[in-house]
């Protein structure tokens, strides 16, 4: 028998550590690999961004080389002279948005303080998910919705009284002047306030559930009602949230697009009644970028949509900082 | 002193009628937000139940005037969604897993993280700019891979944010354990923190994809429209929500019909969705 093909048992060790070797170098290699990987990814995250932000510089340039800081300013939009202002959908989107909060926020707050200080434990959960599903409805449903069973409806029922309602009213009448379209810079707003209630009550009813029950005791135990309870201690405590909470719901009015197409009539002027046709950004570009020909059209629409992420940027950015310092001071 | 007793029990009646009108004002306004969802749901149902027959699932969509359905768009949009979620997923959770487990302390992940839930509410329709002046404008054409990418953009910060989520609520002790067999931290993940949170993980995707089914607004210059059905992915290909958003503000009343029921069946779809992915999250993680 030939001696060297019998496996001495060093070779036995010396195989095993070489396995081993092999094992660990795959295992420090593997790791290597993955932990670069999600590295790459999560900077893919920031590079999004920025390429959103430099691809819509980049191709706004032309526009801005063109009418410089006279588009925020000028009110012309015509596409056959390539003359182009933001004024008009500037004005749109943040008058939408406004009605949207001055009608969504108490109505959000009221949702959320009956859902955590009012409503029975068994329906609690039933209510939150059907609240929540409001803001599952996609938003192109909101505006085919909108525009052809609310704008008639509120355009037969609710504008005409509006109208004689402040018809003597100084100022007010000039805001709530007709004829009744229907359709307008008001139906946008209702219909973003409905679409942001989900939005703002969910954050809001996160930072109720944050706020001790002790102080919310106390307050009872001293003899007040629910609504100084909710007025004096978990309204006063959660602020910051709540700000936070209505700053996303902005954030998300601003920049709604498909719902707004629908119903706000695409009219690039300013008009002094807010129950006048008007325009937002998002809806002029979704009604004309692919209609836009030529340069300077197209890029009139992205310099918009350069206008509308800045702005929403800022708005969100906000909304998160104040949730974040909430977060920070509850040692999270 | 008789005087003193009258006057705070108007105070105190005063109190609760306050209090009584609070109360009064937040159920009202529950119930505002409730009767919204109904009118909704009725109208969709009403409308869109009318317009349903096999036709819409089997024939293209028609011409003004003609007899067709929605096969082109569906499908369109079944393709769009899936290549969606096949790019967005795995970057958002590899990125997740990045910020929950390599870098849970680090800066960058406090910068991705904001960042993140920026990308999250940002305005789809910059997403469709973006990614119009990024593909659609170098190649020339509009395409259903354009479409894909856009709506990929927008599964991706929903994925990050739910995996890390989850990988944050993976108790700390089960990596140790893993660790302290030798397992290397990729391997700890993938066979440990993964598992756990796999259910969590799962109802990130599925809101994700309940979030893209219903946009629009980045497809309308991504896209576009087709008349037709094509497998080509460098071709214009149709969506659901285009053709309801081209069909609704058309003049003809089939187009109209057809509009309804493509209404109704994407409601339905991202309603089961979030149903779906609500029973998931709260059956495995009772929080």
């Amino acid at each position: 028998m030939d001696v060297a093909l019998q496996p001495s048992p060093l070779a036995g060790i010396a195989t095993r550590d070489a396995m081993l070797a092999r094992t660990l170098r795959r295992f420090h290699i593997g790791d290597r690999t993955f932990g670069a990987l999600t590295l790459i990814s999560a900077i893919t995250v920031l590079v999004i961004l920025a390429g959103v932000m430099i691809s819509l510089v980049h191709g706004s340039l032309p526009a801005w080389r063109a009418f410089g800081f006279e588009f925020f300013t000028s009110q012309s939009w015509n596409p056959v002279t390539e003359k182009f202002g933001a004024l008009p959908a500037i004005y749109g989107t943040v008058l939408t948005s406004t009605i949207a909060m001055l009608i969504g926020v108490p109505i959000s707050l009221g949702i959320a303080i009956f859902l955590t200080e009012i409503c029975p434990e068994r329906l609690r959960r039933t209510i939150g998910v059907a609240i929540e599903l409001l803001a599952g409805i996609p938003s192109i449903i909101y505006g085919i919705w909108g525009l052809f069973i609310f704008a008639p409806f509120f355009q037969t029922h609710f504008q005409p009284a509006l109208i004689d309602m402040f018809g003597n009213v100084p100022v007010l009448n000039q805001l709530f002047a007709g004829p009744p379209y229907g359709i307008g810079l008001l139906t946008a707003g209702l219909i973003l306030a409905i679409m942001v209630l989900p939005f703002i009550t969910s954050i809001t009813r996160e930072v109720f559930e944050t706020v001790p029950p002790v102080l919310k005791e106390a307050a009872y135990g001293i003899g007040c009602t629910r609504w100084e309870v909710i007025r004096r201690v978990v309204i006063p405590y959660t602020r910051v949230g709540i700000i936070g909470g209505v700053m996303l719901g902005l954030g998300r009015a601003l920049g709604e697009t498909m719902a707004v197409t629908f119903v706000i009539g695409n009219a690039h002027r300013i008009m002094p009644s807010i129950m006048a046709p008007g325009t937002t950004i998002s809806a002029t570009i979704a009604n004309e970028f692919t209609e836009a020909t030529g340069d300077l059209y197209t890029a009139s629409l992205v310099a918009l949509g350069l206008i509308l992420f800045f702005i929403t940027f800022i708005v969100l950015a906000a909304a998160r900082l104040l949730l974040m310092r909430l977060e920070r001071q509850e040692g999270r | 002193m008789i005087v003193s007793a009258s006057k705070s029990n108007a105070r105190y009646a005063r109190r609760r009628h306050t209090n009584l009108l609070a109360t009064a004002l937040s159920i009202g306004a529950t119930g505002f937000g409730l009767t919204w969802l109904v009118l909704i749901l009725i109208v969709l149902v009403v409308k869109g139940v009318g317009g349903l027959s096999p036709s819409v699932f089997s024939e293209m969509t028609p011409p003004p005037g003609g007899e067709g359905g929605l096969l082109n768009p569906i499908m369109g949009s079944l393709i769009m969604t899936v290549m969606a979620v096949a790019l967005g997923t795995p970057l958002g959770i590899m990125a997740g897993t990045y910020m929950a487990e390599y870098g849970r302390y680090t800066k960058l992940t406090m910068i991705v993280r904001f960042i993140n839930d920026i990308l999250l509410s940002a305005p789809s329709i910059v997403v469709g700019l973006f990614v119009y002046e990024i593909m659609v404008r170098q190649m020339g054409h509009f395409s259903a891979w354009a479409g894909a990418v856009a709506l990929a953009i927008l599964v991706i910060p929903v994925v990050v944010r739910t995996t890390e989520d989850m990988l944050l609520l993976v108790p700390n002790t089960l990596r140790e354990a893993s660790a302290a067999m030798g397992l290397p931290q990729w391997l700890v993940i993938r066979h440990v923190a993964y598992r756990a949170a796999r259910a969590g993980i799962v109802t990130g995707v599925l809101l994700a994809v309940a979030r893209i089914t219903g946009e629009t607004a980045p497809l309308l210059f991504t896209a576009l429209n087709n008349q037709f059905f094509s497998w080509d992915l460098n071709a214009p290909m149709a969506s659901l929500p285009v053709v309801i958003f081209q069909f609704a503000l058309s003049p003809y009343e089939d187009w109209q019909q057809l509009a309804w029921t493509g209404a109704l069946l994407v409601t339905a779809a991202v309603l089961a969705l979030s149903i779906l992915a609500r029973m998931l999250a709260s059956k495995r993680m009772p929080s």
